[in-house]
């Protein structure tokens, strides 16, 4: 068990739990983060900017802070 | 009149299809209780003229973003015979959601697949008519970029309208938009029978293309590079269509217009000639420019690369307590601060939405290019321009990192960053054109209504009273000259130019206009004579002043209707007056001081 910030790039992993408020986790839903589904990290930005991540069909960018409170099953 | 309402995620092309069905008819509508303009057209359907409504794009019908609750509010309180929903083919099996939360509403609804040809090429197909019976109402794949089965959904939406149907009235719809329920569960249900996905989808092109243009390293550079080149382009490509115009303009004036009103009036034929006739045709010598650059503009921002753009610069950003979104926006307000502001509703948090208006201000829009491209034409020698304009640019940005660092204190943000990046797509010449022809009647729309007033109040201001020399010290416009000098001249802004820097408060497209109006000269004549009373320090001042001031009164209204604040307007005029006077201060003095 991991979270989303700690991936590398090209690894990815399967959605266990995401620890957000009410609005984020809304949000991070309708953008298909949803418990179960498959998510990889593409890249992450240089100065410790964005992850770049792909669920299914879709690209994602969201930052450290954020990915921190996704948690993965490694594949 | 039938009414349709058009609504989808963002990113789903639902923008391309309103432009395709309306073909450019659209105007701006007022919507009671609703403080978004919103667009609407009168399309033919079925027989029907009906009024087909542009909603905002949303991502959940019951989320809480300013656009969410317009579109709620919207239904909530105008009856509508069509509900269009629009998604993408691509990524209909988390966008299905919405079309369910809709099916809700009992209103009568048709489900447009749009990106047929992307969701075709990654090997996704669709069975409409499986998905049609779930839902229980019409599916069209569509291709609004290039009209695959636009006519189809056409005849399809004239078919829905000829139906008798039991419409839910608002009130019914309001009270249903109240509650949420189980429609996570029949999303997958209706996916999981109706579409076949492979299991890993990517597209090899975009990957490619990111694979360079979002490197660690060579991302940055090769974003500014582009940014430089493309700039450098408009300028190259506009030059000779701009001294066409001007050519024009002057053969117009000594061949047509001054032959027919020799017969006036010397007063009336001197506010045509020398007010109104120079003064537009100052401005409208820029206006091919102007064309090319929203032309340019629209193509990147239809790329996908802007939120490449958010990617690459979040990190700086974040440093700055802003985040790569107010980047995008910053770029937008390249083009008009107006629809920048506008655009940080997609902000949630209030303290960062206020930090990115704060600044949006601050990065140079078109209208002040066109100041620019005069002054640098005036007093620089070509090969100068390329840098003296790129160093406004530069100096625009440094304003803004500069603002944003000394109050993101006041404005503390804890608001995630979370954005979508879309697949690279090419813009096809219709789209470009529609989205630049948008910009240009908007523009032009502005630049003549303020111009018109604007050049005729400077005329007046400097042909009054009668009984001495146009623009000297005894006119309305040298008194008040007179009146600002002790804060001008310390930063070099002589008599005519503060009448200038006073009337590009209501808007900088008047500047060069009201220039042409105070010297009675235009074209050629009008840069010599400018050339001669200011030297290249002193107009340097001058752009530096008009780059930063208050950049027109409808970015000041767009402020306070954004910001529902008006100490916040008065703060962004404010700081932004000071800033200006302190660095036009530093420049003309610290060049004085070193004798140039």
């Amino acid at each position: 068990m991991t979270t989303l910030s700690n991936l590398t790039p090209g690894q990815h992993g399967t959605i266990h739990a995401i620890h957000a408020d009410q609005g984020l986790y809304q949000r991070l839903n309708a953008l298909g983060f949803r418990i179960g589904k498959q998510i990889a990290l593409i890249r992450r930005a240089s100065f410790n900017g964005p992850l770049h991540v792909r669920i299914g069909a879709t690209d994602i960018i969201l930052r450290e802070i954020e990915a921190q409170r996704i948690q993965l099953d490694l594949a | 009149m039938k009414r349709i309402a058009l609504l989808g995620m963002p990113n789903t092309g639902k923008s391309t299809l309103f432009n395709r069905l309306s073909g450019a008819s659209a105007r701006v509508g007022n919507w009671p209780g609703i403080t978004v303009d919103l667009m609407s057209a009168k399309i033919l359907a079925g027989g029907h003229i009906a009024e087909l409504i542009d909603l905002p794009g949303l991502y959940d019908l019951h989320g809480f973003s300013d656009d969410e609750q317009v579109v709620r509010h919207f239904l909530s309180n105008h009856a509508v015979d069509l509900v269009i929903i629009v998604l993408n083919s691509s990524q209909i099996d988390r966008q299905l959601s919405l079309a369910l939360q809709i099916k809700q509403l009992g209103l009568p609804t048709t489900l447009l697949l749009n990106m047929q040809d992307e969701a075709k090429r990654s090997g996704i197909s669709i069975d409409t008519q499986a998905m049609s019976e779930q839902l229980g109402f019409p599916v069209q794949t569509i291709s609004a970029k290039y009209g695959d089965g636009c006519p189809q959904a056409l005849q399809l939406i004239g078919q829905i309208l000829n139906q008798p149907a039991t419409i839910s009235s608002p009130q019914d719809v309001a009270k249903l938009l109240e509650v949420d329920n189980q429609i996570e569960q029949t999303m997958h249900d209706i996916v999981k029978h109706a579409v076949q996905m492979p299991v890993k989808l990517n597209d090899e092109t975009t990957d490619q293309i990111d694979r360079i243009l979002l490197h660690p390293w060579l991302g940055l550079p090769i974003f500014f590079l582009a940014m430089f080149l493309l700039f450098q382009f408009i300028f190259t490509a506009g030059k000779p269509l701009q001294d066409g115009m001007a050519w024009a303009l002057d053969l117009f004036r000594t061949e047509a217009f001054e032959p027919l009103l020799s017969g006036l009036p010397v007063w009336l034929n001197g506010l045509l000639l020398d007010g109104i006739y120079n003064g537009i045709g100052t401005v409208a010598a820029f206006v091919p420019i102007i064309v090319l650059f929203f032309l340019v503009m629209s193509m990147v921002e239809d790329s996908g690369y802007l939120s490449r753009a958010a990617f690459l610069m979040d990190s700086l950003m974040a440093k700055m307590g802003l985040d790569g979104r107010g980047f995008v926006m910053i770029l937008m307000g390249f083009g008009c601060n107006v629809p920048a502001l506008m655009g940080t509703r997609v902000m949630r948090s209030r303290p960062m939405r206020l930090l990115t208006m704060l600044v949006i201000p601050l990065s140079l829009c078109s209208a002040r290019l066109q100041v620019f491209l005069f002054m640098i034409a005036t007093l620089f020698v070509a090969h100068q321009a390329a840098f003296i304009m790129f160093g406004l640019y530069m100096v625009s940005f440094l304003t803004i990192f500069l603002t944003a660092i000394l109050f993101k204190n006041q404005y503390k943000s804890t608001e995630p960053f979370i954005l979508e990046l879309p697949p690279y797509r090419f813009p096809t010449p219709r789209q470009i054109w529609l989205r630049g022809w948008q910009e240009v009647k908007h523009f032009l729309n502005r630049a003549s209504k303020f111009i018109v007033i604007g050049v005729v109040l400077v005329w007046v201001m400097t042909h009054y009273p009668t009984d001495v020399a146009p623009a000297s010290v005894g006119t309305i416009a040298g008194q008040i000259g007179q009146f600002f000098a002790p804060v001008l001249n310390p930063i070099g802004i002589d008599t005519q130019l503060a009448i200038a820097l006073i009337f590009g408060f209501v808007a900088k497209e008047i500047v060069v206009g009201s220039l042409a109006v105070i010297y009675g000269l235009q074209g050629d004549a009008l840069s010599h004579q400018i050339a001669m009373n200011i030297d290249w320090v002193q107009g340097m001042s001058f752009m530096l002043f008009t780059l930063i001031y208050t950049p027109c009164l409808s970015t000041i209204a767009t402020m306070k209707s954004e910001s529902k604040s008006s100490l916040f307007m008065w703060l962004s005029i404010v700081w932004s007056l000071g800033l200006a006077w302190i660095i036009s201060f530093i420049f003309y003095q610290g060049a004085r001081a070193l004798g140039l």
